[in-house]
This record gives C-alpha cells, sequence and structure tokens, in this order.
C-alpha cells in the first residue's frame, strides 16, 4: 500500500488561488524592499482551496496517533486527549486573553494558574508550584538550576556532581551537562534498582543532588526510594523526581513525601495535554518551602482581598519561558483534574498499573522480561523471541504497524538488549489490550515460521520501512525539486 | 549472533578495545559495541595533542539508536584520530577492529582495568541474557 502524496510545490500551479478578491480601486504599490525576504524562498504554492483541503486531509488520514489506534510507546504516555479539555481550552476567556492584558483585566484565567499550582502540589506533596517550564526537560533544567542557586546561596559552591542511574531517561544527564555540573552515573542492581552501594560510595562533598525517576525506566518501583533521599541529604545533597513517570502513582504515593525536594510534572503525559506533535507539552515543577525562592516567576498568589496577582519569587532563578509558560496546555490539565476529583486520579493510576501487568504476564512467556517483578505503568519486555533467527526488535516493532498498532517504545532504556517497552496506559479497556496481546503473540509465531514477513513491514502503511540510516547521514533539510525527483526516481 | 573478539586485544568494561603498536596503542569500539549500537551515523573524536585520563570520556558516537560518549580505556596524549571516519561511519559497522579504529595515543601508563578476551567474551554473554 505503498501510495505516495505528492508534495504541496508538485500540485502547485502558477495562477491558482483558493480566494477571489475584490477588484483592485487603490493604486498598486510596491512592497517596501527592506520587509522583501533575501533568502530565495519567494516561490509559495499556488492551489486551489479544495486542493489544499484534500491533501491535508489526506495526509493528516496517515498519522498514527490515540485518536485511531492503541499507542504504546513506552515512558510517553500516550493516554487519550478527553475531547471535553479542548472545548474548555477554547473557550474565548481563555483563548482570546492576552498575556499582557492587565492582572485586574485577567483575573479568571490567573484563578485557574493558582488552582493548578495548588491541585499538582497537592498530589505531590510539594509547598510551592511554578507553572512556566515548557516541557519535561525544561523542568529539569529549571530544577537543576535551582539546586545550583541553593548550593551558592548556602555558600557552598563545590558542590559540582549530579548522580543519575544508568537507566535514566537521557534528559537527565543532558541536564546537569547543561548547568555545567558533572554527571556521575549509578549502576543498576539485579532487581532493576538503584545499586545502594554504588550510590553510597558515589555520594561526596561534591554532591549538588541526584535525579531519580520513580517508577524508574524499566517501570519499577524504587522500593528504597526513602533510603535513597536519606543517604542523599545526609550527604548534602538535594533529590530531584523526573516526573515523567508520574502516572503511576497518582494519589497512591506523593514524591514530596517519599524525600524528593523537587520535581517536574508532564501536564502533556501525566494529565493529558495532547503531546508527540499535538501540541506543546508543560513541564511545570513542584518543590519544598525551602527550594521556593528560587523558582521562577512569574507565579500567581492571592492576595487579602481574595483577587489575584502574579509574583516572581526573591531568589528566582529567572524566567524559564516567556508570559506564562504554555496556558492552553494549563487550562487542559486543571480540566482533567477537576473532571477526575482526587478518586478518580487515583484511579488512572490503578488501572494504568494493572492494564500493563495484565500485558506483561499474557506475554512473558514469548517476549522475556527484562527484570521478572511486578511493573507499574509499563513493563520492559526483550524482542528476542526463542527460536527466531535474524529477528530484532525493530522489526517486531514495524510488524506491529501492520496490525494497526502504533510500536512501543524500542531499544529504550538502553540497559536492556533488544528492549521493548510497552505502556498502555489506562485508556485502553481489555477488548484492546487483548487484540494487542494476540498480535505480539501472532508476530512471535511469524519471526519463528515466516521471519520475512517481519524484515519486509510494514507492508500495510502508506510508506514502507524509512532509511533511518541514510536519512541520519545524508539528511535533507530543505525542499529542494531536484533532490526530491531524485530519490523519487530511486524507489 | 556471533561476535568476533580477537584473541590479541584487551578490553574495557565501556567495550572499547585497545591494540598495543610498538610505543603507541590503537583504540576502538568492539564488534558488540557496534552490534549493539546499531547503523552508527555521526562521531565526534578529540583533537590531536588532547591529554585523556583513564575513564574519562573522549567522544560521543551517535545510532539510528542511541547516541553513547566513549570512554578512554587508558590514559595518554592522542597522536592521531581516524578523521575518515566524521564524513563517513561506515568502517566502525563493517570493520570495528581495523578500518574502524579511533584514536592512536601514546600512552602515560595509567590504565582502566582491562580484560583479555577470554573475560570479554564472557562478560559480552553475561549481558546477553
Amino acid at each position: 500500500m505503498d501510495t505516495y502524496e505528492p508534495h504541496i510545490y508538485e500540485l502547485s500551479a502558477p495562477g491558482k488561488h483558493g480566494t477571489n478578491l475584490p477588484r483592485l480601486d487603490v493604486p498598486e504599490a510596491a512592497l517596501p524592499t527592506a520587509l522583501l525576504r533575501q533568502d530565495g524562498m519567494n516561490d509559495f504554492p499556488e492551489l486551489t482551496e479544495p486542493e489544499v483541503m484534500r491533501h491535508y486531509t489526506r495526509i493528516s488520514q496517515r498519522n498514527a496517533s490515540p485518536d485511531t489506534m492503541m499507542y504504546p510507546l513506552g515512558s510517553c504516555t500516550m493516554k487519550a486527549t478527553p475531547k471535553l479539555h479542548e472545548e474548555v481550552a477554547r473557550y474565548a476567556g481563555f483563548a482570546a486573553v492576552h498575556p499582557l492584558q492587565d492582572e485586574s483585566l485577567s483575573q479568571g484565567a490567573l484563578q485557574l494558574m493558582y488552582e493548578l499550582q495548588d491541585y499538582l502540589g497537592e498530589i505531590s506533596g510539594f509547598e510551592a508550584v511554578s507553572l512556566q517550564p515548557a516541557a519535561g526537560a525544561q523542568g529539569e533544567l529549571t530544577g537543576i538550576l535551582a539546586f545550583r542557586a541553593y548550593h551558592l546561596d548556602r555558600g557552598d559552591p563545590d558542590r559540582t556532581e549530579v548522580l543519575v542511574p544508568n537507566a535514566a531517561h537521557g534528559t537527565n544527564p543532558a541536564t546537569a551537562a547543561m548547568v555545567g555540573l558533572k554527571v556521575v552515573e549509578l549502576k543498576s542492581d539485579a532487581r532493576g534498582n538503584v545499586d545502594m552501594d554504588d550510590l553510597r560510595a558515589k555520594l561526596s562533598p561534591r554532591t549538588a543532588g541526584m535525579m531519580l525517576t520513580n517508577p524508574n525506566t524499566l517501570g519499577l518501583f524504587e522500593d528504597q526510594i526513602v533510603e535513597i533521599c536519606q543517604l542523599v541529604h545526609e550527604a548534602g545533597g538535594l533529590m530531584y523526581g523526573d516526573g515523567a513517570n508520574f502516572n503511576a502513582i497518582l494519589g497512591i504515593a506523593k514524591p514530596g513525601k517519599l524525600g524528593f525536594d523537587f520535581m517536574h510534572y508532564n501536564l502533556h503525559k501525566t494529565f493529558t495535554t495532547p503531546h508527540g506533535g499535538g501540541g506543546p507539552g508543560s513541564g511545570a515543577v513542584g518543590c519544598t518551602a525551602e527550594l521556593a525562592p528560587f523558582l521562577p516567576g512569574p507565579r500567581v498568589r492571592q492576595t487579602a482581598s481574595g483577587s489575584y496577582e502574579l509574583f516572581t519569587p526573591e531568589k528566582s532563578i529567572g524566567r524559564m519561558k516567556a508570559f506564562h509558560g504554555n496556558f492552553a496546555m494549563l487550562v487542559r490539565a486543571w480540566t482533567y483534574i477537576r473532571t477526575l476529583g482526587a478518586a478518580g486520579l487515583r484511579e488512572v493510576s490503578e488501572i494504568a498499573v494493572l492494564n500493563a501487568n495484565y500485558v506483561r504476564v499474557k506475554l512473558k512467556d514469548l517476549y522475556p522480561q527484562a527484570i521478572d517483578r511486578i511493573c507499574m505503568h509499563e513493563t520492559v519486555l526483550r524482542g528476542q523471541i526463542a527460536g527466531a533467527q535474524g529477528i530484532r526488535t525493530l522489526d517486531i516493532a514495524k510488524r506491529l504497524i501492520d496490525y494497526g498498532f502504533h510500536p512501543p517504545t524500542v531499544y529504550f532504556p538502553l540497559i536492556v538488549p533488544e528492549a521493548l517497552m510497552i505502556e498502555p496506559t489506562e485508556t485502553e479497556g481489555k477488548r484492546t489490550l487483548d487484540i494487542f496481546i494476540q498480535a505480539m503473540r501472532d508476530i512471535a509465531r511469524e519471526a519463528v515460521e515466516t521471519p520475512d514477513v517481519l524484515h519486509d513491514a510494514p507492508t500495510t502503511a502508506p510508506v514502507r520501512r524509512l532509511d533511518e540510516v541514510r536519512a541520519a547521514r545524508q539528511p535533507i533539510l530543505r525542499y529542494n525539486a531536484e533532490a526530491f525527483a531524485q530519490i523519487l526516481n530511486e524507489r | 549472533m556471533s561476535i568476533s573478539i580477537p584473541g590479541d586485544l584487551r578490553y574495557s568494561t565501556s567495550d572499547e578495545w585497545v591494540r598495543t603498536e610498538g610505543e603507541e596503542v590503537v583504540i576502538g569500539i568492539t564488534d558488540y559495541a557496534q552490534d549493539a549500537l546499531g547503523d552508527v551515523v555521526y562521531i565526534e573524536l578529540p583533537a590531536v595533542g588532547t591529554v585523556l585520563t583513564p575513564g574519562e570520556s573522549f567522544g560521543v558516537i551517535e545510532s539510528v539508536k542511541a547516541s553513547s560518549d566513549l570512554y578512554a580505556p587508558i590514559g595518554g596524549e592522542v597522536v592521531a584520530v581516524n578523521s575518515d571516519l566524521e564524513a563517513n561511519q561506515e568502517p566502525i559497522n563493517q570493520d570495528p577492529y581495523g578500518a574502524g579504529w579511533l584514536l592512536r595515543i601514546r600512552p602515560s601508563g595509567e590504565e582502566e582495568p582491562l580484560m583479555d578476551a577470554t573475560a570479554y567474551a564472557a562478560y559480552c554473554e553475561e549481558r546477553a541474557h
């Protein structure tokens, strides 16, 4: 089904247009030269309205998304985005408000931000929340900048090391490096948790803090978390919680009570705001009272008269983002929390964990588990099927597309060879999970009996397997008619 | 999956190999490492003259699957780098012990604990399960 959708420039022809303007009744004047583009990109495609509409509708129908299929992309929490949230975010009072509008004219928007700060703090056990960061990695950067500022403020400039487990998301070490601190990698133990002996050996007066995801990227709960936090605190360091996997513990455990000092919330994962091309993220952050003065501003507070105002914390590390963060995402997250309430949020996590374990138990005889334990909201299996020659995880992932599923995360975490990381989320019911499980079982059989079917996959998708190596080695970053024609010829 | 592990090299736990050639040593990544990484698409190597300490990160290697640091198995001064790899990384996958070499070093005498071929084979085997 390798069908080719022409590029919009290929559909273009001079003189075609989508609107009919009235006859010009003023003298025609050229645009000022200073306003003209100087980069040669002056050719805009010329098409009729139906052509444009059909082109983009066709492309949208080729998209893989939670609107069209189960999307078990581990660590990404691709849960459904309720359509109600889209409606609320489009209310004129939210959608048409200008960020520079006077506070007195933005009270509703400020109230929403104030309440969301409050809810997120309550759910996670933290004193203070800033809604500024644009996404998870920026939340991490905010946290480690705050750690650095905190240590400097205390006159302790030599804390320059950040401990990061080897199973961590790549953004953790990248964040520490971005702040100019040294990354110290921690080993994992046989149970897939932080190796406590390695942690003890690497803590020192140079320790600025530790970054930890709990549950971790193997989908396992770090059950020594209280002791980990104590050890880091005794060494004078701070604990950063990567909130990417927060979907597993809503209403069950509060990171602030476990001993974390700072965390980010991926509103676009845990709190349903769209992501993965569906919209910008939001990486709001929460922290202890001790670190609150360092949070980025502006935050929202309530005055004695009951109105809402913006303020910047006294020792703030500064702004992380223009205006008030990705505001429309805050509206969606607020709506989610208000729709479900405390009991509903807890049920989200319970079902997410139940779903992941259902998939795990139904597949582990064919796909070995990375670590043989009960998992949290996601399970990490290995694409090493007994009796299958020359089949890799990538082949299994591509074949799943033919069965109508978005593939899971593959080759992550890096410490698991041929990793397949499956996160069904609470969105899916038993019926869909059973179809997914059957597809995975069928693929395991094909891997042994007809391996070429896997090597050739996907065969039912609009495009076949992409040449990822060539795309990385010889990227074409800008449309170029000649290069494009040559690629088409080679197909 | 059969991994090539030449008997005359020494190996680090981070999957670099070390070959002594007279006064100098040559460093690369092992067949196990290239197989685990998949097709390499980018590599960043240090400048000639850089002094490495054992265990220190000396560069970055990126494949379609992952980006990893490269760690110095031994200390010393970089006397040559395989700059052909910047334009074409294929030799790292095709010939990791030959044309895919990374650095030539004048050793300082400091080393990470290194394994012989037998120990490294066991180390690879252990991680495959």
